[in-house]
């Protein structure tokens, strides 16, 4: 009788587990991505080509700043929570494939260009940490020690260069460094000292070859050619600010999300509400543009034919378009209170942005600024689309 | 407004009774029996809260929305506990040249700058 019930049971079991995998279509990642719930520790996986969200996952830890990089294949997310917890999240399964607290206060990371290698920039204890990407083992401590005394310095702007290469600014030493993975576990660090004063952020550009840091403590920026020989860092767009005084600044901008467009690129300044243009080539100043306040994030449309550009507080409730050929603001709105972050879809027709303080995420159609869609998401900010997994620098 | 539980005990009896909005105001300004010169006047509640919300998301840009730190000090009680408030006060209102820590004044005003100096030395901040 119960070897009957076992058996019953068993097959009752067998063929929910069937139904359960044909009722499971397979389906491509492509069109997925990530909102951070920052206040909730949790994160709301989205379908940007159904405009819709398909669900959560919870116990990430701290989010508050918290950014992501994509595996190759795009199915998973690695998140860098402020409190030192990476996660890798599955995005089909929607759950957490692994985690590790692996520091005490962390600020981004990046993956390396053969999908290997996590790499986690940390505050506390400053320096960085490189996990292998399938299991979080820890494979590089880097500490990111200078001076007399070896005091560690927070690191910022971290980002993956060609060649199994790690990039990082050190903000309270003023250097940029290399970690070459490219011969094994053991990294090749090639340090560049005096690089300028506060390096806040850096990126680099699309074909892995110039990488720039933006210094808080003076008037310009800093750059690495990683295509020469040997690289030098030099000073770029120096006295930017003509000796103006810098206004509070009330949120440093980033730089990820820089925008490279029609040869120039536009970044945003530091203490002075403006956007810069640079020539690319040289490097020189090629115009600005007066803008609404200080501006936290001036991302390109993908075709760069567009930067969006979003602002510190306490005027963080409005977006400014600039047409980059002109240089001219042509669109600007008001989303809501606190918006903290803007994603374009790969090809550039949408763009998502997150208003914290509504808790909703806004989605607008980029050429006729027309709202398309709205989705509740509580207390988002970053948005990260797995189209990312396919570029140098995201 | 929402009064928390701690202020309803000390305002009882009448709801509306113009002392509990004061006892409010000054349990929130730190409930120190004699307050400095900088922080005469009270903070009610509703703008406490306002405050709150101000240090956790926006200082949280840079000290962490658990104030455990980041590009900026960690700002815990622990951390604090050296500091005195009226220095924390000057602070938050004229920043630290040469920092990325900004001036606050024009936006908050000196009897608020108290109330979250005190606040984040109590970790009261909700």
């Amino acid at each position: 009788m119960n070897a009957i019930r076992t058996m019953v049971l068993s097959l009752v079991v067998l063929f929910t587990n069937l139904a359960g995998a044909a009722a499971g279509e397979p389906r491509g990642t492509g069109d997925l991505g990530i909102v951070i719930e920052r206040a909730s520790g949790s994160l709301a996986i989205v379908e940007w080509s159904g405009r819709r969200v398909l669900g959560r996952v919870e116990g990430l830890g701290d989010l508050s700043h918290a950014s992501a990089v994509f595996s190759r294949d795009q199915r998973y997310a690695y998140v860098f929570g402020r409190d030192g917890g990476l996660t890798k999240v599955d995005l089909l399964e929607m759950k957490i494939a692994k985690r590790v607290v692996q520091g005490g206060n962390s600020i981004g990371g990046a993956i390396s260009d053969d999908g290997t290698l996590i790499a986690v920039s940390n505050y506390e204890p400053g320096g960085v940490k490189v996990f292998d990407a399938v299991t979080l083992d820890l494979v590089a401590d880097i500490p990111a020690a200078y001076g007399p005394k070896g005091a560690l310095s927070k690191t910022v702007g971290l980002v993956d260069a060609p060649g199994r290469r790690f990039v990082f600014s050190l903000y309270d030493a003023g250097e940029i460094w290399i970690a070459d993975f490219s011969q094994g576990p053991n990294p090749q660090l090639t340090r560049f000292a005096g690089i300028g004063s506060q390096p806040y952020d850096g990126l680099i550009t699309g074909d892995g070859r110039h990488y720039i840091a933006g210094l808080f403590g003076e008037d310009g920026l800093s750059h690495l050619d990683l295509w020469a020989g040997k690289p030098e860092p030099r000073r770029i767009l120096e006295g930017y600010g003509r000796g103006e005084e810098k206004l509070p600044v009330y949120k440093m901008p980033h730089l990820e999300g820089w925008a490279l467009a029609g040869g120039r690129f536009i970044l945003p300044e530091v203490g002075h509400h403006e956007l810069i243009a640079m020539d690319a080539a040289t490097f020189a100043e090629a115009g600005r543009v007066a803008v609404h306040g200080q501006p936290v994030f001036a991302v390109a449309r993908p075709d760069g034919r567009q930067v969006w550009v979003n602002f510190a507080h306490p005027l963080n409730d409005t977006v400014q378009v600039v047409d980059v050929p002109s240089l001219k603001i042509i669109h600007e709105f008001k989303p809501g209170p606190a918006v903290l972050h803007m994603e374009f879809t790969p090809r550039g027709d949408e763009v998502w942005i997150s208003v914290r303080d509504a808790d909703k995420v806004e989605i607008y159609d980029t050429r006729t600024f027309a709202k398309r869609g709205e989705l509740k998401i509580a207390k988002p900010s970053g948005i990260f689309f797995t189209a990312r997994a396919t570029r140098i620098g995201l | 407004m929402r009064i928390k539980a701690k202020n309803r005990r000390r305002s009882p009896r009448k709801p509306g009774n113009i002392w509990s909005v004061l006892a409010l105001g000054f349990v929130a300004a730190g409930g120190a029996p004699s307050l400095p010169a900088l922080a005469e006047g009270a903070v009610d509640a509703a703008r406490g809260k306002q405050l709150s919300y101000l240090v956790r998301q926006d200082c949280g840009s840079c000290h962490g929305m658990t104030l455990k730190g980041g590009l900026g000090r960690p700002l815990l009680p622990e951390t604090l506990a050296g500091a005195d408030a009226r220095t924390l006060a000057a602070i938050i209102l004229d920043g630290i040249p040469g920092t990325p820590m900004p001036p606050w004044r024009g936006q908050i005003d000196e009897t608020e700058a108290m109330w979250i100096a005190r606040a984040l030395k109590e970790g009261t901040i909700e």
